[in-house]
């Protein structure tokens, strides 16, 4: 043992540095938040849970083209469709297992009339799996839900693409 | 022969080949949307461009053009690349790009073509064509906005269908296809328009927006709808045949396909028997069918101790496996009573070659004199109807004998009476006689009525057997008949010898049209897959497969041998057919001699060896002498109403539609969309 090593032992020099290094964090900004209180910013272009969107007048988006159910990697999207009353092509079944979806955005890429999105919504854990099996009625009713946020998302992100 | 350079290749071309066709032959592809090898050239697309030297400056629309010797082509020039992509713009022009929500997206020749040979935007910023919709009946839904004015429709229905329904109005860029006053089509084979249709302009009905083609598993078929044996490829999404489309097969359907066979899938998942039916003897619901097992079933079968009193009567729609699996069981409980006339006809059975359609489908294309007797060809077999158009068109005369129905080529009556042929007029005798390749057709309704003798002595006197050509036809219109024939699946006096032997049980394999009231103390089992007239009068039913459900071997009318592979699984608690014999001649405690299909298969390979190779079986050139007069007047033909012919058709929401609207003139027109 050196005479250096000595005095710092006998000061509690190491003791004092750390109370210092933990001073200087006690000072500084925090790194976390207080969730669910708090929440970070999330981008325009954030892919989280799913939604089917509408046209202003309240008209379904949705045509039934299939491009998304093609597209899917994960193969995590079902579609039925048939030619409603007025004779038009709509879907009359839009399934997408939640819990086979990777999230890699490409069916809202694939969408040709934007109807098929993924919202900023992230925080839609469910007790039970059966939950996570989302039909259209569920998917639209989050679009009506969330249309306000994703508008302004999608013309944020608008002159990048 | 001229001898071509195509793209700096040398090739030699048969003469009178265009440069299309030259093209094609030296491994170019050349994009098109008006020309289709089976119709007339009309040009009129300019997808073609190809440069041509000798010749004008310019690009030249090669789908017309002649080949001639010494021809320098260019298929990959700057020129062709630039006259391809102006094409496809201008063409583009009109067109709405509404592919998401078009039918034809993902099987679209303009598609396709626009993404090989097309620029990648458009510079087109006036407004665009609109097209009122045309209704065109129950099969063909109409976009015509998006019509090309390729004018395939317009050509099949004048030239392969033989009826003017289709047709364009106006000029240039006005111009629209429309059917004549926006009248449905009527012909049977109106909805292979929808395949030429090489954009969405024509898309399928009953089929709409039901599923994109890459979602689909694809098999091979052979339709049991008619005799002919079309070969089709089956469409199935998960357990559901969602459509038919036609194969190409030169011998038997070309590339068409009749509009029943097309559309009476959607048959296939109604009226379904999925479970066992036991009719109740005793208690409160005396006469009422009520679900059972399999083992109830068995058990009732085998209660009524049926020995060597068993027989059995095939439908319209087998294939030979079963046919085979049910002569197997019989033969070891010891009876030989099968047959599948179910209508009651009887006609020699003796000799193939005369109950056959020995011309071939692909032969009789050739005939130059063809009397037809007791035959509605276009409801029984609407592509033969096709192929006698063609002949006609080559310069055959056609004469029928049988109640008038609409040709869609000139054909001389003869009258209702069968007695006809034994006094034909000098007319008759003198084209039949004097023809290179005369042909008789006998269809359904005279078969059935003795005439088979009377004309197969007009036959013998016609001399229509002869070097290279054997011009004797029977036209049936049961997809099992020759393969039952083949198998040798008939009695002498057909129905009536089941009706007298008093069997104890019946097995009624898919039979619809049978009279069971006959059969008054026999248990009556049905074997089938729909619950139609055949299963109304069963004791017991067992739920079986449809044509799409099982691998199966058929038998067309000129005797082609042809297999069919199973698309999906049948529903509900329905087995195939021969599993169900093999159950049950276990329950009756007989063997078979076959536990797995392979067995089956080998075993009637060796029954009946000629059904073990694919393609034509042979029958031979001889036929028996006959002899006779033909009597009776033919009433009506026995295809009563095309649309509605068989269990499959009767539970088809579009084919009763079809019946109703173009058959029976009920009036279903939808304003324009």
């Amino acid at each position: 043992m050196t005479v250096a090593q000595f005095i710092k032992a006998f000061t509690l020099w190491e003791f004092l540095k750390a109370h210092a290094l933990t001073l200087k964090y006690f000072f500084k900004p925090k790194a976390t938040i207080n969730y669910p209180y708090e929440k970070n910013p999330l981008s325009p272009r954030f892919r989280g849970e799913h939604a089917l969107r509408r046209y202003p007048n309240g008209e379904e988006r949705c045509i039934a083209c299939k491009l998304c159910e093609a597209v899917c990697p994960a193969q995590a999207i079902t579609i039925e469709a048939e030619p409603r009353d007025d004779g038009s092509r709509r879907t009359t079944r839009y399934d997408i297992d939640m819990t086979k979806c990777i999230f890699c955005g490409f069916c809202q890429e694939a969408c040709p009339v934007d109807a098929i999105v993924e919202g900023p919504n992230f925080e839609y854990a469910t007790e039970t799996r059966e939950e996570l099996l989302y039909d259209k009625a569920k998917l639209l009713a989050n679009g009506d839900k969330w249309e306000r946020a994703i508008a302004a998302n999608l013309e944020a992100d608008a002159p990048y693409r | 022969m001229p001898t071509v350079k195509v793209d700096g290749q040398e090739i030699e071309v048969p003469a009178g080949a265009t440069v299309l066709q030259a093209c094609e032959l030296a491994g170019k592809e050349i994009p098109r949307f008006c020309y289709h090898e089976r119709l007339s050239i009309a040009g009129n697309c300019r997808m073609c461009l190809v440069e041509v030297k000798p010749g004008p400056p310019k690009p030249q629309a090669s789908c017309a053009l002649p080949a001639t010797d010494g021809q320098e082509i260019r298929t990959d020039s700057e020129m062709v690349k630039k006259a391809r992509e102006g094409v496809m713009e201008f063409l583009l022009i009109n067109h709405p790009l509404d592919c998401p929500i078009c039918d034809q997206g993902g099987e679209c020749d303009l598609q396709d073509q626009s993404v090989a040979y097309g620029r990648g935007g458009s510079r087109y910023d006036e407004n665009k064509r609109a097209v009122t919709e045309k209704y065109m009946g129950p099969l063909i839904k109409t976009t015509m906005t998006r019509c090309i004015h390729c004018t395939r429709c317009v050509r099949f229905s004048e030239e392969i269908a033989g009826v003017d329904e289709i047709g364009a109005l106006y000029r240039g860029e006005n111009m629209q296809i429309t059917t004549y006053l926006e009248h449905a089509v009527k012909h049977e084979l109106s909805a292979n328009v929808i395949d030429l249709c090489p954009v969405g302009a024509l898309t399928s009905r009953p089929y709409a927006f039901e599923a994109r083609p890459w979602e689909l598993k694809k098999t091979l078929g052979i339709d049991v709808m008619d005799a002919l044996g079309a070969n089709i490829r089956i469409d199935s999404r998960g357990r559901e045949v969602m459509r038919a489309l036609p194969r190409l097969n030169d011998d038997v359907n070309e590339e068409w396909l009749a509009d029943k066979s097309r559309y009476a899938v959607d048959g296939l998942t109604r009226r379904r028997l999925d479970k066992v039916w036991i009719r109740q003897t005793s208690g409160e619901n005396r006469g009422k069918l009520e679900a059972a097992t399999w083992d109830d079933a068995f058990k009732k079968i085998k209660a009524a101790k049926p020995g060597k009193d068993i027989a059995a009567v095939y439908g319209d729609l087998l294939d030979c496996e079963t046919m085979f699996a049910a002569k197997a069981l019989l033969g070891a409980m010891g009876s030989t009573l099968i047959e599948g006339r179910q209508s009651g006809m009887t006609y020699d059975t003796s000799n193939l070659a005369a109950v056959n359609f020995n011309t071939t489908l692909a032969g009789i294309e050739n005939a130059d004199a063809v009397l037809i007797v007791g035959s509605q060809i276009r409801h029984e077999a609407p592509l033969l109807n096709v192929r006698l158009r063609k002949a006609v068109k080559r310069g055959a005369k056609v004469f029928v004998v049988g109640p008038e129905w609409e040709t869609t080529y000139p054909a001389t009556f003869l009258g209702n009476d069968l007695g006809v042929l034994n006094s034909l007029s000098s007319d008759v005798t003198d084209a039949m006689s004097k023809a290179e390749r005369p042909a008789i057709i006998l269809g359904g309704a005279a078969l059935g009525r003795g005439a088979l003798g009377k004309a197969l002595a007009l036959a013998g006197e016609w001399n229509v057997v002869r070097e290279g050509w054997n011009g004797f036809n029977s036209l049936h219109f049961s997809a099992s008949r020759m393969g039952g024939l083949m198998l040798g699946l008939a009695q002498a006096g057909g129905m009536a010898d089941l009706i007298a032997a008093k069997p104890k049980v019946l097995l009624a394999l898919g039979s619809d049209e049978v009279d069971f009231t006959k059969f008054p103390d026999t248990l009556k089992v049905f074997i089938g897959h729909h619950g139609d007239k055949g299963a109304h009068a069963a004791d017991v039913i067992l739920p079986a497969a449809a044509y799409t459900e099982k691998s199966g071997t058929y038998v067309n009318i000129e005797g082609r041998v042809q297999r069919s592979e199973k698309a999906v699984f049948a529903p509900g608690d329905a087995r195939e057919d021969w599993t169900i014999l093999r159950a049950l001649a276990d329950a009756l405690g007989v063997t078979v001699g076959f536990d797995t299909f392979e067995q089956l298969r080998a075993a009637m390979f060796a029954d009946t060896p000629a059904l073990a190779n694919e393609g034509l079986a042979d029958f031979g050139m001889a036929l028996p002498a006959g002899g006779g007069d033909a009597s009776g007047e033919i009433a009506a033909y026995p295809v009563a109403d095309y649309y509605l012919t068989n269990a499959i058709c009767r539970a088809s929401p579009t084919m009763q539609r079809c019946s109703a609207e173009l058959l029976h003139g009920q009036d279903f027109a939808e304003a324009a969309e």
